[in-house]
């Protein structure tokens, strides 16, 4: 067996023949599994844990009638964000992110499409006309529309929303050239308001589903989800990805993904998660091949850290020299 | 089938033409990584700081996850909504997963002012960086399988991201069923076999020795050019 000293000189791929000491690698092993598993249940019981009731339609429409309407309205006349979102969802012209002159989310294609008008207010509503000749009509003077006719409807349904009011279960709006759009919006509002919209968006052609993409967009779209969100610290702008709901932790080993929202110019760019995304991809790859990269792999010998890690050892070490080099 | 008579007391027949690929693969085993190399019982003496402890918590954390995590597979993912039993393992596999991280970040900070990569170990350095990311990929698909409005708001974020890098069509964050196969199958599978090999990794190569330290190297100079009648 070699000195310290001689042990120390060999080079770093060398197996070490210096000086060794007893340690229970085992044992370690048991010990740390049994503190950490008592911290852990030890915080379990003293925080639990955060399990705030998910968000509904129904919900949603009875607490804020007037951002559902508005929402469904711009989801009927395709002006809402999914609507104008590009792929995988749809293929509206120009949407989409890019970073410079890449545009993967293009490339990729509509995988999941997705058709507001239909998915979200006109396939719901054909579901409740089975039972009800009024909205079946009022559907058929709809789509047997010109869409020049559609649009004009809807944009007078969203002016007048600016002044909607609510008595009871009835929409009032002021006077205006709404077509079929004010009824058949009503209707949509009352099959929210009862629940029976999120049965019909969470329905699957199989019976069992597991795919909540649609009506996720479709609650998404809206404001109310955001501003409970808000309310609770969790917005992109406010490191939300480092929180929870409630005071609990949340992901906190994302601080550097967060970080780049807060900053200009991805504060305010319309490719700010294109960018923020091919950074931190190229960070991770950068951390994956460190030991690659001049510069960033000599940081630890400029600063002494290792100092501090392995002060035991060369203070033997030190205390080994005189004798060994006399 | 392939398989071949072995005389009394000699090796396969066919073996003078070649060694079987099980025998090779034992073989090649047993040269990197032998029992005493694989499980030892000793360590080199500079094996002596806190700094080493964090690798392990880690692990132990990890366990804890696998424990928790198993139990709400049991039950299914609709119970620790139901219950308070089910609420407590649900708790302890959130907190294992905040230690399990902070653990994680403290070894892979220990290791980097170490300059863990030395030494040939370079491959040691890339599992344990890869796992690290693959478990923050298994963290945020557990969050999107909580069915709760944390799931909600979280998916609704993270899709504009994984879209925007063309990932959102294949891997989409509002397919609960998708996130949640990704989450107790997949991911779990991935970070048990990077972990594995980097464990692996660590008894094979052995833990990294110190770095020369430059203020002893710089004291040693000044004292020779001081003289010895200094």
């Amino acid at each position: 067996m070699q000195t310290l000293t001689e042990a120390s000189r060999q080079p770093d791929s060398a197996e070490w023949d210096g000086p060794k000491i007893r340690y229970d690698l085992a044992k370690e092993f048991v010990i740390a599994l049994v503190v950490v598993a008592l911290l852990a249940i030890v915080l379990a019981v003293v925080f639990s844990s955060p399990d705030e009731r998910p968000v509904t339609i129904r919900q949603w429409s009875q607490a804020t009638p007037g951002d559902f309407l508005a929402t469904s309205a711009t989801e009927l006349d395709g002006s809402s964000g999914v609507a104008g979102y590009g792929p995988p969802y749809n293929n509206t012209k120009g949407a989409g992110q890019k970073i410079f002159f890449l545009y993967p989310q293009q490339w990729v294609g509509v995988h999941l499409p997705v058709d507001t008008a239909q998915d979200f207010v006109l396939g719901p509503l054909q579901v409740d006309a089975k039972n009800d000749p009024t909205l079946q009509g009022e559907l058929a003077t709809y789509n047997a529309a010109s869409s020049d006719q559609q649009a004009h409807w809807t944009s007078a349904y969203e002016k007048g929303l600016d002044k909607v009011t609510f008595s009871g279960s009835s929409v009032v709006l002021p006077a205006g050239d709404y077509g079929p759009v004010a009824p058949m919006l009503g209707s949509l509002l009352t099959m929210a308001r009862t629940g029976s919209l999120d049965a019909v968006l969470l329905s699957s052609p199989q019976f069992y589903g597991t795919d909540y993409t649609k009506p996720l967009l479709f609650i998404a779209d809206g404001s109310y989800l955001a501003d409970k969100a808000q309310a609770q610290h969790l917005a992109g702008d406010q490191w939300g990805m480092m929180n929870e709901t409630g005071n609990f932790p949340g992901q906190a080993w994302l601080w550097l993904y967060t970080m780049w929202y807060q900053i200009s110019p991805f504060s305010s760019s319309g490719n700010a998660d294109a960018l923020v995304w091919s950074i931190m991809m190229l960070l991770s790859l950068g951390l994956v091949l460190l030991p690659f990269i001049p510069g960033l792999r000599d940081i630890p010998r400029a600063v002494p850290v290792y100092r501090l890690i392995w002060r035991d050892h060369y203070r033997r070490l030190a205390e080994e020299r005189p004798t060994t080099t006399r | 089938m392939t398989s071949t008579v072995a005389p009394p007391g000699g090796r396969p027949a066919g073996a003078a033409s070649g060694r079987s690929w099980t025998g090779a693969l034992r073989d090649a085993a047993m040269r990197a990584l032998p029992p005493e190399k694989l499980l030892p019982e000793e360590q080199p003496s500079y094996v002596a700081s806190w700094v080493y402890v964090f690798g392990v918590l880690t692990l132990a954390a990890f366990v804890v996850i696998l424990v928790s995590g198993v139990v709400l597979v049991w039950r299914g993912p609709s119970w620790w909504h139901q219950s308070k039993a089910g609420l407590f393992f649900n708790s302890i596999h959130l907190w294992s997963v905040e230690l399990f991280f902070f653990f994680m970040v403290l070894h892979l900070w220990g290791k980097f002012f170490m300059a863990a990569w030395r030494g040939n170990r370079r491959l040691t350095w890339i599992t344990g960086v890869v796992s690290f990311l693959v478990s923050i990929g298994c963290a945020f698909t557990g969050y999107l399988s909580q069915q709760n409005f944390d799931s909600q708001w979280i998916s609704t974020q993270a899709k504009d991201g994984l879209n925007s890098v063309g990932v959102g069509a294949f891997f989409n964050v509002l397919n609960f069923g998708q996130m949640l196969l990704w989450h107790v199958l997949l991911l779990p599978v991935g970070i048990a076999a990077l972990v594995g090999l980097h464990l692996l990794m660590v008894r094979h190569r052995g833990v990294v020795r110190p770095l020369p330290d430059r203020t002893m190297r710089r004291a040693r100079a000044g004292a020779a050019a001081d003289g010895p009648g200094r």
